[in-house]
């Protein structure tokens, strides 16, 4: 390793303010989807299903042109949110955000909604039948009762939101200091034939995902003894 | 007063099995309770009652006050109908020690809301009144199952609810712990100015608690009423076999006399005298049913009266009570100890019938 050799620490930090963003955003629009998937039915809910399911199964590209489509400049979604935040959305770090999002919510949507659905009924009905609202149901009985599941959940899906490439690199960019994220950074830097640096870069990114899953996986272990379905 | 008429069809997971709630519960008394045999449709009453079922027709009303009407689609959500609930295994929110659980349900109580200072008292009122003082920092995993029911049923209480409902409060537990429920019920009366529905499959703990009763079986009421009344008079062979408090025999009716309030059936081969049946003719082939406290065993005699038979037992078996002896037609009889002693080692006997309560019913 030469002596001038030195790290641009920015795609971590890029990184991990785009996984942080996107995990805020998933957890809250996750859960809500989650429970309105775990506890009513209604006509095209199988719909909704495939629809949150599908990005599981489309390629990142296939996705990323979707999006490209769904957000550029000329669409209607794209200049709603030109005119409310005074910039375009595609080739930002935002759109990494979008593409995270993308990237770890089906798989939050998915495996929350089995968490809720492993719930005793019959402690919502309890709240309920004491005169709780189903919001309060919903935070202090439901929430509670899988709450070690979500947080492990939660950090899954951080670790995903690091992670992603395809998405990211289709509607947010590969630009240098502006959107490229670690995994864009790794891809580059292998291109280019810096492999000291994609070595570093690799190295943090597995540190940081052992880092992540190991304790998420402790804390899903545990569950409220006797709650299990008696 | 609830008065409750509940239509609801629940079409089977399994082909061609279909299963239809038709119930009409109206009571004035304390305590009703619903006894029937497991998949009669008790848990679905009672959660069409609290609201987390939604019949298909019909109209529940509680105190006056209006849950649920078909006709003109009133269906009030569970949280502002306040029944409270104790369902089987007590759902105690195991997050939550006893005070975290009862101070949920003081909290959740709908406007007007409780001050803090009301709320605590109420809270350890009833800790006080079920005996749970000790416990309030125990997390429910840390309870016995006596304790967890009596917890159950002070958070319910806290609510003041409009209606209290039980599923088979006793399920599971031994004959200490079900007297200590029933004196736990007896407290909860008290201090309870709302009507108690309770289902059980329990006939003993049906009479031990209810005022008025209602057998259901298959979704339809086979009975309803007084328990005293139930019990005196039974009003079909469902009932008897649910109650399991009756011998049964195959008989015809051979004689009847309204002006003279006499009636007469054959029983293996013999009669015996009775009261007369209103609503059943000559010749009509069906059950007797006599209470089995009002069958006795005498020794043999060669003149019998009206009300005895002559039979020879064929078995003869210990129980809890005594001795059991079976005879021919399904009779049997059961006696203590001492009296079957009397008897000397004869297998014939003499059974006697109280004339007043052999009654005769055919099958539907």
């Amino acid at each position: 390793m030469s002596a001038g050799f030195s790290v641009d620490w920015f795609p971590l930090w890029l990184s991990l303010r785009v996984a942080a963003l996107a995990t805020i955003l998933v957890v809250c629009a996750g859960l809500a989807a989650a429970y309105v998937l775990s506890h009513y039915t209604f006509r095209g809910k199988n719909l909704l299903d495939s629809l949150i399911t599908l990005p599981l199964v489309l390629p990142p590209t296939v996705l990323g042109y979707y999006l490209l489509v769904l957000l550029g400049r000329t669409s209607p979604l794209g200049r709603l949110y030109e005119a409310a935040f005074g910039s375009p959305l595609v080739f930002t770090w935002q759109a990494a955000v979008v593409a995270a999002i993308f990237h770890s919510g089906p798989l939050f949507v998915k495996t929350a909604r089995a968490a809720l659905e492993s719930v005793d009924r019959r402690y919502e009905h309890a709240a309920k039948s004491l005169g709780a609202s189903s919001w309060r149901t919903f935070f202090r009985v439901t929430l509670p009762l899988v709450g070690n599941q979500v947080a492990a959940l939660a950090a899954l899906c951080f670790a995903r939101s690091l992670g992603d490439f395809g998405v990211t690199m289709m509607v947010a960019g590969n630009i240098p200091g502006r959107t490229q994220t670690l995994s864009i950074a790794i891809y580059d830097a292998v291109e280019s034939g810096n492999g000291n640096l994609a070595r570093i870069l690799v190295v943090i990114v597995s540190l940081a995902a052992i880092a992540i899953l190991w304790p998420a996986n402790r804390i899903v272990q545990r569950s409220w003894p006797g709650a299990a379905a008696e | 007063m609830i008065d409750a008429r509940i239509v609801k069809k629940l079409s089977g997971t399994r082909a061609g099995s279909s299963f239809e709630l038709d119930l009409h519960l109206r009571s004035d008394a304390p305590v009703a309770v619903i006894l029937g045999p497991s998949g009669a449709g008790k848990t679905l009453t009672l959660n069409c009652l609290a609201g987390f079922a939604r019949p298909d027709e019909g109209r529940i009303l509680v105190q006056d006050e209006l849950f649920f009407d078909a006709q003109t689609k009133v269906h009030v959500p569970p949280q502002v109908r306040r029944c409270g609930y104790i369902f089987q295994d007590h759902t105690l929110f195991p997050h939550m020690s006893v005070m975290g659980n009862l101070k949920f349900a003081a909290q959740s109580m709908p406007k007007p809301k409780p001050s803090r200072l009301e709320q605590q008292r109420a809270i350890h009122e009833l800790l006080d009144a079920f005996e749970l003082g000790g416990l309030a920092s125990r997390m429910p995993h840390q309870l016995s199952g006596g304790q967890r029911q009596r917890v159950a049923i002070a958070r319910a209480l806290i609510g003041q609810p409009r209606l209290l409902l039980l599923d088979e409060p006793t399920r599971g537990l031994n004959v200490q712990l079900r007297e200590a429920f029933y004196e736990v019920m007896r407290r909860t009366r008290e201090r309870l100015q709302a009507p108690i529905v309770l289902v059980t499959h329990d006939v003993e703990e049906c009479f031990g608690l209810a005022d008025t009763l209602y057998f259901i079986e298959n979704g339809r009421c086979l009975q309803a009423g007084k328990k005293e009344d139930v019990v005196a008079k039974p009003a079909s062979l469902e009932v008897v076999r649910l109650l399991g408090l009756y011998v049964t025999a195959e008989a015809e009716i051979t004689y009847l006399d309204p002006g003279r309030d006499v009636g007469r059936v054959r029983i293996a081969s013999q009669a015996i005298e009775t009261r007369y049946f209103p609503g059943h003719l000559l010749g009509d082939r069906g059950w007797v049913c006599i209470k089995r406290s009002d069958v006795h065993v005498l020794p043999h005699s060669h003149q019998p009266k009206a009300n005895q038979l002559v039979m020879e037992w064929r078995t003869r078996s210990a129980t809890v009570r005594g001795v059991k002896l079976e005879f021919d037609g399904g009779l049997s009889a059961e006696m203590s100890e001492a009296r079957f002693r009397e008897l000397d080692g004869s297998r014939k006997v003499r059974l006697e019938f109280q004339r007043e309560s052999v009654h005769f019913l055919t099958e539907n």
